[in-house]
């Protein structure tokens, strides 16, 4: 491990915000990315049963 | 009688490139959605592997690079970016145009799913690039050639996801698309050289963001881990976007009315 | 097929000819962009000077997209564009005829009142011929690079917003080496490379651009 301690893993001599925002910003919006995707596949099969509800 | 050039040139390309049988499987959406529905879990898991393995590991466990200090660590989420942000806009433009060349519906979706994913790794990369240029160059923004090539990049997926959104007819916005994608793609590396050429102009430093070569060992295997796990990422992303833009546009298909999926079994 | 390309200038031109306000504004808009930037940085001759190159550059090929929605779109409006892609003739003889009646009437007036805009934003004057050299060469580029935005966006309600953002990262690279290659003459510099520069990709887009605006039309 680079870093001592806890505080020191947040802190990066200084850079911490930058480096934790980056990080954050990777997560944050790739995240959304693969939750909408999913979203997306899950609301079009809850149509498609919809449809094969309707006309058997 | 009048040579179609256009017909003559795709039929040209049809027989040259003989195209194995699994290439005309995956265009058939039945095929492909079965598929990409086993591949999905394998690269959603390699992906919170890779990339949570190389996240910890370059976070805590690299050493800090002698000029940057930590700030450099910024490079396990920026390079990734940078590298994905490019190959997809290169996958969508060929997706398009094997869905222009062997008219393959699935290939158009392939292409339409990558818009998001790749806009999105672009934005990452402007982002998290000036983000990392404030403790590196004392400011938020500097028109550097990557920063600024970066730019110009996004601006071509927001002009197709805008040309994608704006078409109604879905053929024709895939067809378009494809075009624009290709067109864009052959631009890019002008562009790059261009821009390239013009930050050296006014520029008097040639101080770059990353070393590549003369990277130790312990700095540049997390880097490995997340550039794969980030490709995996966006594989698992398009596999879900496709699959859910079968499930949108093939409800007339009787396979996808017997389908487990569908009827629960 | 010569005479299919001539028949269409012919009728473009005359269309013009009809609607003179198609060819003016462009021209008027060019001449107020440029002279909005005096007003609204300043007008000391010193600072204009060193940012006319890149000042008159952006301004010519704002008036280009001014004028690049209606390419296609009074054709496709009453019907005529389908017809004449029915014609038995290639679809790029098309784009490539149209495209030259555009820079005929869009970036021709713009080279040629160019020497005048160079004097009101205090660019050298021995700049001048590589200005309307750079211009020459440049403005068929973005005139062909413009017909693949409109091709795609015809019959898209807003296209023109969309035109143009979707044509503006194709030409970053036109105007990096128009705007540079008119700095370089202003501070005495040798223009030869970025003419050839600019001439390779007027060349480039002179093959590519009429076969794509072509597919995107009969899309």
């Amino acid at each position: 491990m680079y870093f001592e301690s806890l505080d020191e893993l947040l802190n990066m001599a200084g850079h911490g915000f930058y480096v934790w925002s980056c990080y954050g910003l990777f997560v944050a919006l790739l995240g959304i990315n693969v939750w909408h995707a999913r979203w997306q596949h899950l609301k079009a099969l809850k149509q498609v049963k919809a449809l094969v509800r309707r006309n058997p | 009688m009048k040579r179609n050039i256009e017909k003559e040139m795709v039929f040209m390309t049809q027989s040259i490139w003989r195209m194995p049988r699994w290439f005309h499987q995956m265009g058939s959406p039945k095929w492909f959605y079965d598929f990409a529905g086993i591949l999905q879990p394998w690269f959603a898991v390699a992906a919170f592997v890779l990339l949570t393995w190389g996240a910890i590991w370059g976070l805590a466990f690299a050493p800090a690079d002698y000029q940057q200090g930590n700030s450099f660590r910024i490079m396990y989420v920026h390079v990734p970016a940078a590298i994905l942000s490019q190959s997809i806009f290169l996958g969508m433009a060929i997706a398009g145009a094997i869905g222009l060349i062997w008219k393959m519906k699935v290939a158009f979706m392939v292409a339409r799913s990558c818009i998001a994913i790749g806009a999105t790794f672009t934005a990452i990369a402007l982002l998290t690039g000036a983000i990392w240029g404030k403790p590196t160059w004392g400011a938020y923004w500097v028109w550097d050639a990557r920063l600024t090539s970066t730019l110009v990049l996004f601006f071509l997926y927001a002009g197709v996801m805008a040309l994608n959104q704006a078409i109604t007819e879905r053929q024709v916005a895939g067809k378009a698309t494809a075009i624009l994608a290709i067109v864009g793609t052959i631009n890019i590396p002008i562009i790059k050289y261009s821009v390239e050429w013009w930050n050296t102009l006014h520029q008097s430093s040639s101080f770059t963001l990353t070393d590549k070569p003369s990277m130790p060992a312990d700095m540049y295997l997390p880097l490995l881990l997340t550039v794969l796990g980030s490709y995996c990422l966006f594989a698992l992303v398009v596999l879900i976007r496709t699959r859910a833009q079968i499930l949108q546009t093939q409800t007339s298909a009787s396979w996808l009315m017997q389908h487990r999926d569908i009827t629960g079994a | 097929m010569m005479r299919f390309m001539w028949t269409i200038i012919r009728r473009d031109l005359l269309l013009v000819a009809r609607q003179p306000a198609e060819m003016i504004n462009p021209l008027v808009f060019f001449v107020l962009v440029i002279a909005l930037f005096p007003l609204g940085i300043s007008p000391e001759a010193s600072l204009l000077s060193q940012t006319a190159a890149g000042v008159i550059w952006v301004a010519a090929m704002l008036a280009t997209l001014l004028s690049l929605e209606l390419l296609f779109k009074l054709d496709h409006d009453d019907g005529s564009l389908e017809q004449l892609l029915l014609a038995p003739y290639p679809s790029w003889s098309l784009v490539l005829a149209k495209v030259f009646v555009h820079w005929l009437v869009s970036g021709l007036p713009l080279i040629l009142i160019s020497p005048l805009i160079a004097t009101m934003l205090f660019l050298p004057s021995h700049a001048v011929p590589a200005l309307m050299l750079s211009l020459l060469i440049g403005t068929p580029t973005l005139s062909l690079l413009g017909a693949i935005g409109a091709a795609l966006v015809t019959g898209v309600r807003g296209g023109g917003m969309l035109l143009t953002l979707l044509i503006l990262p194709l030409y970053v690279p036109v105007i990096i080496f128009g705007a540079s290659s008119v700095a370089a003459a202003a501070q005495g510099m040798a223009i030869g490379g970025y003419m050839a520069l600019l001439a390779a990709m007027f060349v480039f887009a002179l093959m590519i651009t009429p076969w794509a605006a072509g597919a995107a039309l009969k899309l």
